[in-house]
């Protein structure tokens, strides 16, 4: 072991059939169902970045399960999904999770997460009738804090310790020697140990979860961790693929939470279960004031529940024309539903509002604690986060895929198998899937499920091949460990190792990035506005950025890690730009608006938006692709 | 919300190569500081406040300082957790202090056996997840 030393390090060399990389919700599910489909004779090795039992989106717990359908139909969960994403989603794969995901939601309460459950029916699994306490039409509410530790003992279980690596994170993906656009590899490097990883696949699932920070956030001091999606989710999965020549779609799309401000907690529960209102900083409501305006995107705004970013879209005129500051009403509605309660039944409301942070957004209880702020005694700020990309909360960014071939999808929609990417052998599930969304936890690990089933039927078509990696180890690893040359060299050239003019620090290549992002691709400081002028600019400073990306140094391997996820930003980043540059209309107004084009163009743009890079050349291709819905849409709902 | 570790109270693990809160950490934030067999947050500003550490401390030796650049001084959240419920600790600015307690497992820690009393897979070629064998999919 001696012998290997930092940027020196020992390479380790495994051949397996099926590659799980990432350990999140979906990972987790991939393994559960893969396993048993496999057998002995199909190796199934995953990859994380962290440890299982705390990795991923749920790694601080959740306190409801967002996707359970309970006696509603698949159908109608695409029509949800379909409006809340302003039309352009893949009714195939949403109407797919939706067959699944109560399986999936039905092992975990058998696995021993706590679901709570309507009065009657205490004691009663789901799976046998039991009513679950609805927070909303399709989300029911869980003791979560543990929700990731025991979805992971499952997973850790069915895969056996052996077959898993922890804190290793994988970098690149390898296209095969022999067979184009075939995914033969995946190489990557422990955090902890000076250990280079080389795994050679017949199929990999590519799950890494969202793209976090890519955008600069509202608090730039030791506050930056306080991300509303996961500091630790840095665009890989999207990078990662993209970077083979996977297809990417509706990389123009973003999520922008409106949430308690600062802390970034939780609203679901406060508008669905406790029923609280929101409003200026004039008490008026901005959803019924602003309907006039939300109707310039019909038929959407007409939708059983307006769309997300429309929502925003009403907010955000109020505080643009100077009507804040926004404000969540609990006191209101905490004493509204306490008028027909008892004392202890109050206390237990007190108890809900409060657990529904501590599950799943610790911070924001430390913010009300700091502020001294009771949500039965005063309304607490609202607040547009900084744009997250991601496919499986209310936003459907993320990669091209196969869907299932027994619906009535066009043929272009089922090439291969279920969850494959545009590059053979790659799959991927959660955030990966595109032009989807709404999935949650509970869909990402059903999505999971359905990949990993499908993999090993993919191993098994596939049992003759032989992955040949199209990449010299040695000019690999060289490349992965430019960081660690960059520091090693340069180092001692200055009296400070942090300012040095021959290299660049991962901290600081993400504040460029995270700088341009905001100033030129619609982040907050531009109230999230931009047009093709803003773009063109951007492009050029990202184009820059990702020159200087060569130069980053790396003083350890936790500043190598930090190097590779931020080049993985950069990427995620340059899709993102490209696409809104590509669609020339403003779909998701209150995420993003394109100033040159401010109004929805139904007729030229409900299609989706794809892009690939062409893996010989790094140049990117975008294309505008036909949508179809498979699932006929009603916009009659309740209105606003 | 950074973490910080109370060094009277922080063993190290007692000497072992990876600390509890270096093990569980998903962004790899907690170090040991080798020469004083002590535990630290190594990036403080990238730390998303999710207590993995603190819950995971076997000394009790971590808690979270609400984040300076927001966040007035005073409060804390500390949470106390077993392997069936987890109790929290809220202290405010001005000193009031609240405690709640919430399952989080009914069964116990280690129990799962992920694929006893469940079915044999059954097509590999059909579009149900094995523990779906025999039933019948909707289609659109």
């Amino acid at each position: 072991m001696s012998e290997y030393t930092f940027g020196n390090p020992e390479i380790i060399e495994i051949d397996t059939d099926i590659l799980l990389v990432g350990g999140g919700m979906a990972a987790c599910g991939a393994a559960y169902e893969a396993k048993r489909w496999a057998g002995d004779d199909v190796k199934i090795t995953l990859v994380d970045k962290a440890a299982m039992d705390r990795s991923g989106a749920v790694a601080q717990g959740l306190s409801a399960i967002n996707t359970y359908l309970g006696e509603q139909k698949p159908e109608d969960y695409c029509r949800m999904v379909s409006a809340d994403l302003m039309g352009i989603t893949r009714d195939d794969l949403v109407f797919d999770v939706g067959r699944h995901v109560d399986d999936s939601v039905h092992l975990f309460e058998e696995w021993g997460l706590p679901i709570w459950k309507d009065k009657g029916s205490e004691g009663t699994p789901l799976k046998d009738g039991g009513k679950p306490v609805r927070s909303g039409r399709w989300q029911i509410m869980i003791n979560g804090e543990g929700y990731k530790t025991i979805v992971a003992e499952a997973a850790k279980k069915a895969l056996g310790m052996d077959n898993i690596h922890e804190r290793v994170f994988i970098v690149k993906y390898l296209l095969d020697a022999n067979e184009p656009n075939r995914i033969a590899g995946a190489v990557g490097f422990s955090v902890r140990e000076h250990k280079l990883y080389v795994f050679r696949a017949n199929a990999i699932l590519n799950v890494c979860g969202g793209a976090v920070n890519i955008f600069r956030p509202r608090s730039t001091g030791e506050g930056m961790g306080r991300t509303w999606y996961p500091v630790w989710n840095s665009g890989s999965t999207y990078a990662m693929a993209a970077e083979v020549g996977a297809e990417l779609t509706m990389m123009e799309n973003r999520f922008v939470p409106a949430r308690f401000k600062d802390g970034y907690g939780p609203v679901g529960a406060w508008f669905l279960l406790f029923k609280s209102q929101a409003t200026n900083g004039y008490g008026e409501n901005y959803i019924v004031k602003n309907a006039d305006m939300l109707a310039e995107f019909a038929p959407y705004d007409k939708a059983a529940v307006v769309p997300t970013c429309l929502r925003n879209h009403a907010m955000m005129k109020e505080m643009k024309e100077g009507r804040g500051p926004i404000f969540m009403h609990t006191h209101t509605a905490m004493a509204k539903l306490a008028e027909t309660m008892t004392p202890k039944e109050i206390k237990h409301l007190e108890a809900e509002a409060w657990e529904d942070f501590l599950d799943m957004c610790i911070g924001q209880a430390g913010v009300w604690a700091g502020m001294n702020i009771r949500p039965e005694q005063s309304p607490s700020e609202l607040m547009p986060t900084e744009p997250y990309l991601l496919g499986s909360h209310s936003g459907c960014s993320g990669i091209w895929v196969s869907g299932p071939e027994d619906l009535n999808s066009p043929d272009e929609w089922k090439w291969g198998y279920n969850r494959m990417t545009t590059v053979k052998g790659l799959f991927t599930a959660g955030d990966g899937v595109g032009a989807s969304g709404h999935k949650f936890s509970s869909g990402s690990h059903a999505e999971g499920r359905i990949a990993g089933k499908t993999m090993v039927r993919f191993v098994k078509e596939n049992k003759d091949y032989k992955p040949e990696l199209k990449a010299d180890i040695k000019a690999i690893t060289e490349e992965i460990y430019k960081p660690v040359r960059n520091y090693i060299e340069h180092k001692d050239k200055t009296t400070s190792e942090d300012v040095n003019p021959h290299y660049i620090l991962p901290r600081f290549l993400q504040m460029r990035l995270q700088k341009l992002m905001d100033e030129y691709v619609a982040g907050v400081s531009t109230y999230y506005t931009t047009n093709k002028v803003m773009l063109e600019e951007g492009l050029k400073m990202l184009t820059m950025l990702k020159e200087d990306s060569q130069n980053m140094r790396a003083k350890d391997l936790h500043e190598l890690m930090r190097a590779w996820e931020n080049y993985h930003r950069i990427i995620a980043a340059e899709a993102h730009l490209r696409h809104i540059m590509f669609r020339e209309e403003t779909r998701y107004p209150g995420f993003y608006y394109r100033a040159d084009f401010p109004g929805l163009n139904e007729g030229e743009w409900k299609a989706f938006v794809n892009s690939r890079i062409d893996p010989e050349t790094g140049e990117w291709h975008m294309r505008k692709v036909p949508h179809v819905d498979l699932v006929e849409k009603h916009y009659t709902g309740q209105g606003h | 919300m950074p973490t910080f570790v109370h060094t009277d109270k922080c063993d190290g693990c007692k000497g072992g190569e990876v600390t509890a809160c270096m093990y569980i950490c998903p962004n790899d934030l907690m170090k040991l500081d080798t020469e004083r067999m002590k535990a630290y947050n190594q990036e403080p500003d990238q730390c998303w406040e999710c207590q993995c550490c603190v819950k995971a401390c076997p000394q009790q030796a971590i808690e979270v300082r609400a984040y300076a650049d927001f966040v007035p001084m005073g409060g804390a959240v500390i949470p106390m957790r077993t392997d069936t419920a987890i109790m929290w600790t809220i202290k405010f600015r001005d000193g009031e202090v609240k405690r709640f307690k919430f399952p989080v497992r009914t069964t116990p820690v280690g129990s799962i056996d992920p694929y006893g009393n469940k079915p044999e897979p059954g097509d590999l070629n059909d579009n149900c997840l094995f523990t779906e064998t025999g039933k019948t999919l909707p289609t659109i």
